[in-house]
């Protein structure tokens, strides 16, 4: 199963964290700072996995890729394949970019929640139930829409759409 | 400017969509803190403000909601917000759906499953899961995952269940998911609906049925036998997914539903695990997935990976075998370290089955070995622990050792230690060669290892052989001396290895006659003052120092006492430690002493003798005889007088002797030894107090205890010295380990040496010998490259072994020799064609090594090399004069490098390009868009390093 979904800055700050197994928060700092240090020492060129054992248990991998100024990284158990976790990540970076229009730091940042709501149509309980990024996107949006319709009034300025439009 | 700040304020809050202004101040100020202790403050400071804020009465629904996510935030970033906690469970209570998943996105961050508020959801999700909006429903589904513990399972179960037939395929999946997350947490929960899973397999989304795939590998993971009914069943939807029949919205970069595949073979692979049987049904499509899967994407190559997988878990079948030896040849072969990553993976299944494959791929598993991608280089070693035997140990062994002592992860550099020793006490052709392996293992990762393998070592520098050569051992020894000597120069050392080290310098270290003792008790000295903190050290010290003396003293030479040994005994006898205390006196006490007496207290390299006892104790006879003359009543055993004769003690020798002879009866003796009886179980006890406070298995030789009683019972101590010993002999019971480290595998480094011999030869006559002939067939990249393939070829043959590599010549010539024609034959603008295809699998390490950042400086220099390689043999065969690649050949190299330099830079984008190329598109009239969103990034200070206004540019074209 997937242990943890990461989004970690080159500054190594957490951007999203997502564990699959309850972490208290002094462990969800020690798991960051240990990635953090595993995945900033790595070179360029060299491949997308490290070994994890030594935080998340024998036998947990770490997939990353370094988009930029993130790191998102995947941590999984011996049930999954590497190869096909790059892909996951591909997916999840593809529904982002989607769902953002361009997708940028401070997206992830400020709608975090969001990112949750894509990953929970991605993965449920470590296993990974959806991979095609525009049905993820579907269900994203009806959710979405409905609470837009829910909502009573929305905060987004007006005026920034009005300043578009000139 | 300032107007541009609020404009990009605004542009952040409207893609938030709901955030306030304090929000984006916080993640601003938080963005520019300087210091870790800054950014404490501000969140402590943000804490406070909510922790007033939610407080404060009549809070509006959505300000709580905003309150929870900064919460949330503050949290994430590693500061407590239990506060909170609460009012995320009442959000979650909230009938409007943004808030309620809101709410249950911020309970499923906080809490564990085993909080005390989880109770309080239980009502809510279970009143969630029956409502009419799908959406809820997946939110409370989405919740029970991360939220129901074992205890609550039972009050949401039959909503659930009853949710495996929701109308919307979306909640029939997470109802299926959340089956299984109960089942991970109780496994008997929800035993008796393991037939809903099989019923789902059937349903008519394959969405669903995919998610079956993972409750259901769980459940053969633990009991496959039940299941290999849906062998047929599972063979025929992988079939139909292989074929294409599902719709295309499955489809991911061109293969059909690549995620339900893999899962599906890692089922095949557990249920055909040594069942010939169900292993025949999936022959057919494994064959069909080899040879349908593109390997050019990513997933294909995933899925191409588990069909190897598959194929080496199953009983195998040479022919689906071969297909999956060419898979992992392609992944080696690859220039993608993640592909050679996969492939040095699978060669270390696929060698289970047949042990030879891995010879055709020596090179490329060497290549790997000196990647500079530590993953890859790990990956490789754990191959390597895999195919170790005794002809390759030395090379594999001296690898790991080299590669340990560079790195500081200890979890790591533990692990490779303890697999360093296993294979050294496993395959260790010589003790020489195991003493030093030890010695370096130690003084690299000495407090990592096991103590155990200390006294391993200990006993086989006592021991020796365990063969009639007493010079062997003694030259053993003397070795073992010089080295430690030597080895106590470095400035740290760990505190196991110095145990070792002063029992091996107070038991050999004047044995050969090499050093003084005063030289030797000086060194010893020398580690108890360095160590003084460490008592177990010290007491191994100052013993050593005793032995020595006393052999000295034996011998009847006069030994000086040192000023520091006296320093040190003085400190000793007043120290806290009473172990320590009583090895200084009975220092003392020994050095009054005649020599014939130290002699026989303290033999000289008698640490395993083996000891007889004679527990009838014969020496006192006459003191008994005495005592019974002067009318003291005889000593009747226990036995008698109780009058169970049948039981058997050690009492009288009589029937001791008669003991022997009859059968496992014995064993009672060992056990019964220790009763108080006579004067003798004083000494023993004493004795045995003082054998160092290790744990009891260690054993250390402990001649040097039993001296003080030595004075008054002089006769006693042989025997008590023989009873120590037994049982030390009884204790380290090794035996085993003996055999292997037996000499038949001595002549291994031959095997090295005759190839090195080989490989140097080469380049300094130009004539085909037919060593060369071996080795261009051996792989077409080992004869392109000169300088590096002899090195290589060295490594090679003593990795796998001479005898493997002439079966290669045999196994390999098919088709390199298909690949040699072409490129003796072809002329120099061609040869950037047969270039490109020797170039992925050739990355010289040493280049990488240097640092050169840029892909295309590595391909640019390596062509060169290449090409050199190439014409070297060619020439040579022609009869010219063979290694002088001349000025033309480096003119064509450069041309060629111009060529080359284009293919890797469409390869390593390509697989990605071609997918998102619709993105691409689409993106392009964006930048404006994105321009803006960094300089509102770059304002809010989170992306200072962000040149690029597009973070994802670099992956999406």
């Amino acid at each position: 199963m997937i242990r943890a979904v990461m989004v970690i800055s080159t500054q190594g700050k957490p951007r999203l964290l997502k564990f699959y197994q309850f972490q208290p928060p002094e462990k969800q700092q020690e798991i960051v700072r240990y990635v953090y240090g595993a995945l900033s020492g790595r070179p360029d060129n060299v491949s997308n996995f490290v070994d994890a054992d030594s935080i998340f248990g024998p036998g947990t991998r770490l997939v990353y890729k370094h988009m930029a100024t993130l790191y998102i990284v995947f941590a999984f158990d011996s049930s999954e394949n590497e190869l096909a976790m790059l892909d996951l990540i591909q997916v999840f970076v593809q529904t982002l970019d989607k769902c953002f229009k361009n997708v940028c730091e401070l997206d992830i940042i400020f709608n975090f929640n969001k990112l949750h709501t894509v990953l929970d149509e991605m993965i449920l309980g470590g296993q990974v139930i959806e991979t095609n990024s525009d049905q993820i996107l579907k269900h994203v949006d009806d959710i979405a829409r409905i609470e837009k319709s829910s909502s009573t009034k929305s905060l987004m300025p007006k005026s920034i759409s009005a300043r578009f439009g000139q | 400017m300032e107007q541009l700040k609020s404009f990009g304020r605004e542009l952040a809050m409207g893609s938030q969509g709901g955030s306030s202004k304090e929000f984006l101040d916080l993640v601003k100020s938080i963005g520019e803190a300087r210091s870790k202790s800054e950014e404490d403050r501000i969140i402590l400071r943000e804490l406070e403000t909510l922790r007033r804020r939610l407080s404060e009465p009549d809070i509006p629904r959505r300000k709580m909601k905003e309150y929870l996510l900064r919460l949330a935030y503050a949290e994430m970033l590693g500061h407590d917000a239990s506060f909170g906690y609460i009012h995320a469970v009442k959000m979650a209570h909230d009938d409007n759906i943004l808030l309620k998943r809101t709410g249950y996105l911020t309970v499923a961050l906080f809490l564990d499953e085993g909080h005390d508020l989880i109770i309080l959801i239980v009502n809510t999700i279970q009143k969630d899961l029956r409502s009419d909006n799908y959406l809820v429903v997946s939110a409370a589904l989405v919740a029970v995952c991360k939220l129901i513990s074992e205890e609550t399972i039972p009050a949401v179960l039959p909503q659930v269940v009853e949710l495996l037939g929701h109308p919307k395929e979306a909640v029939r999946k997470k109802a299926v998911m959340a089956l299984h997350r109960f089942y991970q947490r109780s496994p008997s929960s929800v035993s008796h609906l393991v037939s809903n899973f099989r019923k789902r397999l059937c349903d008519n989304d394959p969405g669903v049925m995919g998610a079956t795939l993972c409750p259901l590998f769980d459940l053969i993971l633990e009991d496959a036998n039940s299941y290999k009914d849906l062998v047929v069943s599972l063979v025929s939807i992988l079939k139909q997914i292989a074929e294409k029949r599902l719709p295309t919205t499955y489809d991911y970069h061109h293969m059909p539903a690549p995620f339900i595949q893999i899962k599906l073979l890692k089922i095949l692979a557990l249920l055909g695990s040594g069942d010939k049987q169900a292993s025949s049904h999936m022959y057919t499509v494994l064959t069909e997935i080899f040879r349908k899967c593109e390997s050019s994407s990513n997933i294909g190559n995933a899925i191409i990976y588990e069909c190897v997988c598959c194929v080496s878990s199953i009983y195998p079948n040479s022919k689906v075998l071969d297909a999956a030896i060419e898979a992992t040849s392609k992944f080696l072969k690859s220039e993608s370290h993640n592909l050679k990553y996969m492939g040095i993976d699978a060669l270390g299944r696929l060698i289970r089955i047949n042990p030879d494959i891995a010879e055709e791929h020596q090179l490329a598993v060497i290549d790997c070995l000196e990647d500079p991608d530590d993953t890859l280089k790990r990956k490789t070693f754990e191959l390597l622990y895999k195919m170790t035997k005794s002809t390759n140990v030395e090379v594999i062994v001296d690898r790991m050792i080299d590669y340990m002592i560079n790195i500081t992860d200890s979890h790591y550099k533990t692990e490779i230690a303890s697999r360093c020793v296993e294979l050294a006490e496993q395959f260790a052709p010589s003790n020489q060669w195991f003493i030093q392996t030890m010695n370096k293992v130690f003084e690299h990762a000495g407090d990592l290892v096991n103590p155990r393998v200390a006294h391993n070592l200990m006993r086989l520098i006592a021991e020796g052989f365990g063969e009639d050569d007493e010079g062997a051992d003694t030259q053993l020894r003397s070795s073992a001396v010089d080295s430690y000597l030597r080895i106590l120069g470095e400035p740290k050392l760990p505190s196991l290895f110095l145990q070792v080290i002063c029992w091996v310098l107070g038991e050999y270290g004047t044995a050969d006659g090499k050093y003084s003792a005063s030289y030797i008790i000086g060194k010893l000295c020398d580690v108890a003052e360095a160590h003084s903190s460490d008592d177990t050290v010290k007491a191994y010290a100052v013993s050593a120092i005793m032995k020595i003396f006393s052999f000295e003293l034996a011998a009847g030479r006069k030994v000086e006492m040192l000023p520091e040994c006296q320093t040190l005994i003085d400190e000793v006898l007043a120290s806290h430690s009473t172990d320590l205390q009583q090895r200084a006196y009975e220092f003392q006490a020994l050095l009054g002493l005649s020599p014939q007496v130290i002699e026989n207290v303290m033999p000289p390299d008698a640490s395993c003798e083996d000891i007889e006892i004679d527990k009838s104790l014969p020496f006192l006879s006459n003191y008994i005889n005495q005592a019974i003359e002067n009318g003291a009543r005889p000593y009747v055993s226990e036995s008698e007088r109780s009058g169970t004769a049948s039981t058997i003690t050690v009492a009288s020798a009589s029937q001791y002797q008669h003991d022997t002879s009859s059968v496992h009866s014995l064993k009672f003796e060992a056990y019964e030894l220790p009763k108080p009886r006579g004067p003798a179980p004083s000494i023993q006890s004493s004795s045995m107090s003082s054998l160092p406070t290790i744990s009891s298995d260690l054993v250390p030789v402990s001649d040097a205890t039993y001296t003080t009683r030595e004075e008054q019972q002089n006769p006693k101590v042989q025997t008590l010295a023989d009873q120590i010993s037994a049982e030390i002999g009884v204790r380290l019971r090794l035996d085993g380990v003996q055999k292997k480290w037996g000499r038949q595998t001595y002549s291994s480094p031959s095997a090295p040496s005759t190839s090195s011999s080989s490989s140097t030869q080469k380049p300094s006559n130009g004539m085909v010998t037919s060593e060369t002939i071996r080795e261009s067939t051996l792989d077409s990249r080992k004869q392109q490259i000169p300088e590096v393939s002899a090195e290589k070829q060295r490594l090679a043959a003593s990795l796998f072994g001479k005898k493997a590599v002439e079966k290669k010549t045999q196994a390999g010539t098919r088709r390199p020799v298909k690949e040699i024609q072409p490129a003796v034959a072809t002329s120099a603008p061609e040869a950037p064609k047969e270039d490109k295809v020797i170039a992925p699998a050739a990355p010289p390490p040493d280049l990488l090594d240097l640092g050169e950042p840029s892909e295309t400086a590595t391909q640019t220099i390596d062509p060169f090399k290449q090409l050199e390689g190439l014409l070297g043999p060619g020439a040579g065969s022609d009869g010219a004069s063979g290694p002088g690649p001349s000025v033309s050949d480096v003119a064509t190299a450069d041309l060629m490098s111009m060529v080359t330099d284009m293919p890797p830079i469409i390869d390593s984008k390509s697989s990605d390009k071609g997918v998102i190329s619709s993105t691409v598109a689409k993106k392009g009239p964006n930048v404006k868009d994105a321009l803006q969103k960094d300089a509102t990034a770059r304002q809010v200070g989170v992306t200072p390093t962000g040149n690029n206004p597009n973070l994802f540019k670099d992956l999406l074209g």
